[in-house]
């Protein structure tokens, strides 16, 4: 497995068109980012888990790639809860502290927020192919074709990196530069290797232009794609479920009495 | 992923094979002085197949490289003259033309086998009933025979030069134009490339013209060797027997491996007594993978003794852990089980396992030269570049300066003193990476590759010179696929037996 080919175990998610579920996405994230409020946040979070079951990853699998934004919810809630806005009843203080009903109701939406935008995301670039989502943008959106491939072919290079960035390291030790002098020897030691590995990079790059050049990319000429990629009935149905969990997750909210618009 | 196909062998569609003719010709790469190539006049019949040599700096891969369309235009140099491909202006023929590169990591585009093949199908317009069979194809033409969705990042060089040249000929063109395409392969990678190149152009009977220093692998499949001259047009140019008798002490001179001048070997004057510097007893290696904590071993149960003195040579093929040995030895990786232990007159003083060492206690003892050289360039010239090792070890500045201006002196990089290693040639590059070594005066050298691409001077050079440091009692450990370089200098090999795992995994799918 790797970054450029993840292993995607056959499901219904791995085989939607990964447009439509970079727009799927969007839309949620969308309609969640237009107010603060737990309802409308809890409400597409709720709806979200039960669609989650059809995902296809595995269970260490989900947990581990979405592991960063269990993390970074709570912590976002609580900081929320102890240093944000203060209205209503004042529930607990320590110094500068406060703990005030309207803050933690302010610390509860932001945590489910994040959970409800990052959770779907993760999970749906996580069954997502880059190969087939440069595909899609090209064929189903029709940005530029140069601008996809070269963003495709480029990213082949980030593993390179890291081969790179591990000799280079190896490098200086070998040359009497790879320890010592405090703070501002680790500090150089950084940034050495890091010009080292802009260079070859740049290098690696421009050779692979003139790889993929001689192989007549770049041209104004137009192209055709081995890989089709279409937009099928489950791709619209999956939309369809976006819109719904969007709208029911405002609606809800605005029937609540908590839908707080942002922009008003 | 490809959609499924039933696979009938049509039959290949003719090609027309491409002419090429180049008139009063030449280049200047923007922000040059001097001209890449210069009054070039010369002709090419469909069909031919042409091995194009010449010293370094010659211009080969300029005229190469416009064959192909892609010097660029206007901004990017100055052309003068003709050259054209089917009486065409090369850059308004693309498609017709196909170019293999030498660096085999570069040329993967994208991450599946079979998608990558179908890159240059998909950019030529071929409709997409037609690109897969071409596809299945060219990977049959090329003998690689792997799945359509085989990840590319797991070939070896070989099957990525073998997987470049499939792409080219997927999009059938009428000139094969090959840049060095194995320089960078191991023996058998070299004889695999040229194999499905010959069975390629048996087929299609396109042109063909290939750069390559070693001229053994090629002379046999070539019909006509052209000699580029450096200050301009052509040196020699005929039927490869002939050009390669009357031209070969010149071609040799500049660095061209002529298969009736082998380069001399030094005459070694070994040591009697053996004294041993490094012990390593069923030592394991291997590297810690990215975000793992254990390390992964590629090798295991090495037992052998590097003395002083004394060269050994490490071989084996493609992923038996070599470099990765050489690694261990340097005191660069941490031992993944076993022991390696520091003889108690070479750790002098400190601890008996190498990777515990501090950077500045390896500099005297240990010198590691990478395989690729630009991974160890650390300063912005030369010179400096030179200096950081003895200047880390604290010697006078007067010391500093004598042994700088000697190594530079002794391995011919003295009109270089100020210029960027980056900007130095692939020959230049490798005997700086020694110098910087050897500035420390370590007692161990770790080579990894070292006459990995070298042209025949170089090689020769390079060889010369480790003959003097084993003499001076210098203990060398180096990695090699060269039987030349282990027929020069070794006194031992080890050679790690495990075979190529990517060649196992690939016949087992």
């Amino acid at each position: 497995m790797s970054l450029l080919t993840p292993t995607i175990r056959p499901s219904v998610v791995g085989r939607l068109n990964p447009v439509a579920k970079l727009a799927v996405a969007l839309i949620v994230s969308c309609a969640l980012l237009l107010s603060i409020d737990w309802v409308s946040a809890g409400v597409a979070l709720l709806l979200e888990a039960v669609l989650l079951l059809w995902c296809g990853l595995s269970a260490r699998q989900f947990w581990l790639r979405t592991a960063p934004v269990w993390i970074a919810a709570p912590m976002a809630s609580i900081t929320t809860i102890l240093y944000g806005e203060d209205s209503g009843t004042l529930l607990w203080q320590f110094g500068f502290i406060s703990v005030t009903e309207g803050s933690v109701q302010l610390g509860l939406a932001i945590g489910l927020r994040v959970l409800a935008i990052g959770l779907p995301g993760i999970v749906l670039l996580a069954t997502t192919d880059p190969t087939d989502l440069a595909d899609g943008l090209a064929q189903v959106l029709r940005l530029p074709s140069r601008f996809v491939l070269g963003g495709l072919a480029g990213l082949r290079l980030v593993g390179m990196f890291i081969e790179d960035w591990h000799s280079l390291t190896l490098a200086r030790r070998a040359r009497g530069v790879g320890d010592g002098g405090g703070v501002r020897g680790a500090t150089r030691r950084f940034f050495g290797p890091a010009f080292s590995l802009l260079v070859i990079s740049v290098r690696r790059g421009s050779k692979l232009a003139t790889a993929m050049e001689a192989r007549g990319f770049g041209s104004e000429e137009p192209r055709t794609w081995a890989r089709p990629s279409r937009v099928r009935a489950a791709d619209a149905v999956l939309v369809g479920i976006g819109f719904l969990i969007a709208g029911t997750a405002i609606g809800v909210a605005v029937w609540a009495e908590t839908w707080r618009f942002i922009l008003a | 992923m490809p959609p499924p196909s039933s696979f009938t062998p049509a039959r290949r569609p003719q090609i027309r094979a491409v002419q090429i003719r180049a008139r009063n010709w030449g280049w200047r790469h923007a922000g040059r002085h001097n001209q890449a190539v210069s009054r070039l006049d010369l002709q090419i019949e469909p069909g031919e197949r042409v091995l194009l040599l010449g010293a370094s700096g010659a211009g080969k891969s300029t005229l190469v490289h416009a064959l192909a369309g892609v010097l660029g235009d206007a901004e990017d140099g100055d052309e003068t003259g003709c050259l054209l491909v089917d009486g065409r202006r090369a850059a308004e023929a693309r498609g017709r033309v196909g170019l293999v590169l030498q660096d085999p990591d570069s040329q993967v585009v994208l991450a599946r086998v079979g998608d990558d093949v179908a890159f240059g199908c998909e950019n030529l317009a071929v409709p997409r009933a037609e690109i897969w069979p071409r596809v299945r194809r060219a990977l049959a033409e090329v003998g690689l025979n792997l799945p359509l969705d085989h990840p590319t990042s797991g070939l070896s060089g070989g099957q990525k030069q073998r997987l470049a040249l499939a792409g080219v000929l997927a999009m059938q063109p009428g000139l094969l134009l090959l840049d060095e395409p194995t320089a960078n392969l191991d023996p058998g990678g070299v004889i695999d490339v040229r194999d499905a190149v010959v069975r390629s152009l048996d087929h299609s009977g396109a042109t063909f013209v290939v750069i390559e220093h070693r001229v053994e692998v090629w002379q046999d499949v070539v019909d006509r060797v052209i000699v580029l001259d450096p200050a301009g047009g052509v040196l020699a140019d005929g039927a490869t027997r002939e050009i390669l008798s009357s031209q070969g002490e010149r071609l040799a001179q500049a660095g061209v491996w002529v298969p009736a001048l082998p380069p001399r070997f030094p005459t070694r004057h070994p040591i009697s007594h053996r004294q041993a510097l490094l012990s390593a007893e069923a030592l394991a290696v291997g590297r810690v993978p990215f975000g793992r904590r254990t390390a992964s071993v590629v090798a295991e149960g090495i037992t052998l003794d590097v003395c002083a003195g004394t060269a050994t040579v490490v071989t084996g093929p493609n992923g038996a852990g070599k470099s990765t040995l050489a690694l261990t030895l340097a005191g660069l990786l941490a031992p993944a089980g076993g022991t390696l232990r520091a003889s108690d007159s070479f750790a002098a003083g400190i601890k008996p396992a190498p990777h515990r060492w501090r950077s500045k206690q390896l500099l005297t003892r240990i010198g590691t030269v990478f395989q690729d050289p630009e991974h160890q360039f650390l300063a912005a010239s030369v010179r400096d570049d030179l200096l950081i090792g003895p200047r880390a070890l604290g010697l006078s500045v007067a010391e500093q300066n004598i042994r700088v201006d000697e190594l530079m002196h002794r391995l011919r990089l003295d009109h270089l003193a100020d210029a960027n290693p980056f900007t130095l040639s692939g020959g230049e590059k490798r005997r700086m990476s020694v110098a910087t070594v050897l500035a420390t005066r370590p007692r161990l050298l770790v080579l990894d590759e070292p006459t990995f691409g070298q042209d025949s001077r170089t090689w020769q050079e390079l060889v010369t010179f480790l003959a003097e440091l084993l003499d001076e009692g210098t203990a060398l450990v180096a990695v090699t696929h060269d039987a030349q370089f282990v027929s020069a200098l070794a006194d031992e090999e080890y050679r790690l037996g495990t075979p190529d795992p990517i060649r196992l995994e690939a016949g087992a799918l």
